[in-house]
């Protein structure tokens, strides 16, 4: 348990640390990204999906996975499509 | 094999930083997205031959977790690949309710097997919840499903204390008593209920503030169901997203000039506590027709665009970037400055304007441009109001200590505008009242059509 507070402490910091240098014309871009990195949880509802026996365990997991795979896919496909748009010479 | 598995989730992590890294200029931003997307990729390859490993999971368990994917997986792409640039605000709200769902999900799913400990479960259901139903109002708000005004319900006030001390009482009461079904299912309903309730009274104005704010608790609650599942991995995703969150929000609350706590309790654009309406009547302003304005923009040497979310909201980014190639083909300069708050989420005028081919060399933060107003021959202002209101400057307004783009200090000034009416802080921009600003009344993509067309008119 404290092992990982201090992971998630020092994760903010390189949070913090990393992202103030991102200039404000890539704020939207940078938000999609942090959008995608968040559906990370697909691993949680993966590893629930490995553990549930019962109908209800298995709605959880199939709702899970779900949401997380569309947050997953979403979040990149589009982060992509906008960083497509910005060009230094037209 | 364990320790296999850990060091791929060690380079998911690294790949995740350094993907956020490179985002810090736009010509290595796409190849950071692809290292992200590839980190994402590996963690979730080796998730899969840990799963296999443990042994555990049934022939059920398979299915629904590949059916849950296969569906979620078509849902984001189709939505990503067709969403229109100006409902971005929406869809990222919509990837927010459902990563904070998600996270709540495996927290319950954790509780129902009786392991884990308390304290990270009830934070990840509460905070997850919370994201999911108040993500879901924030983009029903943004897509005019739900009234963008604010809403406030009578004894608001106290039903929210009310579902705030049972999301405190039942959280402690898993921290200390270890997860229980039941104390999980209270305090996840009473953060929905709660999600729900701290987004309705906020308005429309304030979205950029609610959604970053949301993208932080997203973060946070996949950071906690690492906590639950002893999941490194996606405490440090979970992190470098809270801190994601958490700067933006702090950057737009800064430039609406509104704190975090008042935004919350909400209110703005109720009018109750914008001051006293203007006294003195409305001074007389100058109006120009689009031949005057498009003889004063052609033989100028320097040109400020601003725009405003006026303009995004009239779907008129190409037609300012039509405007702006003209005048560069007859030597005039143009550059854009961008309020932070121009748009509906941060950045979000960049996302515009870069949709229209407008390079983004030309794009000017606040920052950036305001010191070089005072050497611009015209600033265009299209769409956007409060942000350019000298009244910000002295104390005593509404508006006062905002942050705004010094367009008054340039030698002239263009606005085009459909009428006199005001923006979001309810007051009149002394902006437009200044002898040497030109008001030019139309609507937004008929106007600077106009303009276009006038000046390839002249020689």
């Amino acid at each position: 348990m404290l092992a990982d507070l201090s992971v998630f402490v020092l994760s903010l910091l390189i949070g913090f640390e990393v992202i103030s240098k991102v200039p404000v014309t890539l704020h939207t871009p940078l938000m999609s990204a942090a959008n995608s990195i968040h559906g990370i949880i697909v691993v949680g509802a993966m590893v629930l999906a490995a553990s549930v026996d019962t109908p209800l365990g298995y709605v959880l997991a199939f709702l899970a996975a779900a949401f997380a795979a569309a947050n997953v896919v979403g979040g990149y496909v589009v982060t992509g499509r906008m960083l497509k748009m910005f060009r230094s010479r037209r | 094999m364990i320790t296999v598995i850990q060091l791929v989730y060690l380079a998911s992590a690294t790949c995740f930083v350094v993907g956020l890294h490179l985002m810090n200029s736009p010509a290595t931003a796409g190849r950071g997205n692809l290292v992200s997307a590839a980190g994402m990729g590996a963690g979730v390859l080796a998730t899969v031959l840990l799963i296999i490993r443990s042994g555990m999971i049934t022939t059920t368990g398979w299915a629904v977790l590949l059916a849950g994917i296969a569906v979620g997986s078509v849902a984001g792409l189709l939505s990503a690949r067709t969403v229109r640039m100006t409902a971005m605000p929406q869809l990222v709200s919509l990837f927010n309710a459902v990563g904070g769902g998600a996270a709540a999900l495996v927290a319950v799913g954790d509780v129902l097997r009786g392991t884990g400990a308390g304290a990270p479960v009830a934070l990840d259901v509460a905070i997850g919840a919370v994201t999911f139903t108040g993500s879901l109002v924030a983009a029903g708000k943004l897509q005019g499903l739900v009234p963008a005004q604010p809403v406030v319900l009578t004894g608001a006030r106290a039903i929210n204390l009310a579902l705030v001390l049972v999301m405190v009482v039942g959280g402690v009461s898993l921290a200390v008593f270890g997860p229980n079904p039941l104390v999980t299912t209270v305090v996840g309903v009473a953060a929905l209920a709660f999600g729900v309730t701290m987004v309705m009274p906020i308005g429309g104005a304030d979205m950029p503030v609610v959604i970053s704010l949301l993208n932080a608790f997203t973060g946070t609650a996949v950071a906690m169901a690492g906590f639950v599942i002893h999941n490194d991995m996606l405490i440090i995703a979970g992190a470098l997203v809270g801190a994601s969150g958490t700067i933006l929000t702090k950057l737009m609350a800064t430039a609406m000039n509104r704190s975090l706590a008042s935004i919350v309790i909400g209110g703005f654009g109720t009018g109750d506590d914008s001051g006293p309406l203007t006294a003195e009547p409305t001074a007389r302003v100058r109006e120009v027709a689009a031949d005057d304005a498009a003889i004063q923009l052609a033989y100028a040497d320097r040109i400020v665009v601003v725009p405003g979310y006026g303009l995004a909201a009239a779907q008129a980014q190409h037609e300012v970037r039509e405007l702006a190639e003209v005048l560069e083909n007859r030597g005039v300069t143009v550059s854009y400055a961008i309020h932070p708050v121009a748009g509906r989420m941060p950045g979000h005028m960049n996302v515009l304007l870069a949709e229209a081919n407008v390079p983004y060399s030309q794009l000017r933060d606040m920052e950036e441009a305001n010191p070089d107003f005072a050497r611009t021959d015209v600033v265009l202002v299209v769409g956007a109001n409060d942000v350019t209101n000298p009244a910000a400057r002295r104390p005593g307004t509404p508006v006062s200590g905002m942050p705004i783009l010094d367009v008054d200090r340039a030698k002239s000034v263009i606005v085009i505008k459909r009428s006199m009416g005001h923006g979001y802080a309810g007051i009149d921009n002394e902006l437009y009242t200044n002898p040497k600003t030109g008001m030019f009344f139309a609507d937004a993509k008929a106007g600077l059509a106009s303009l276009t067309a006038a000046v390839k008119t002249l020689a």
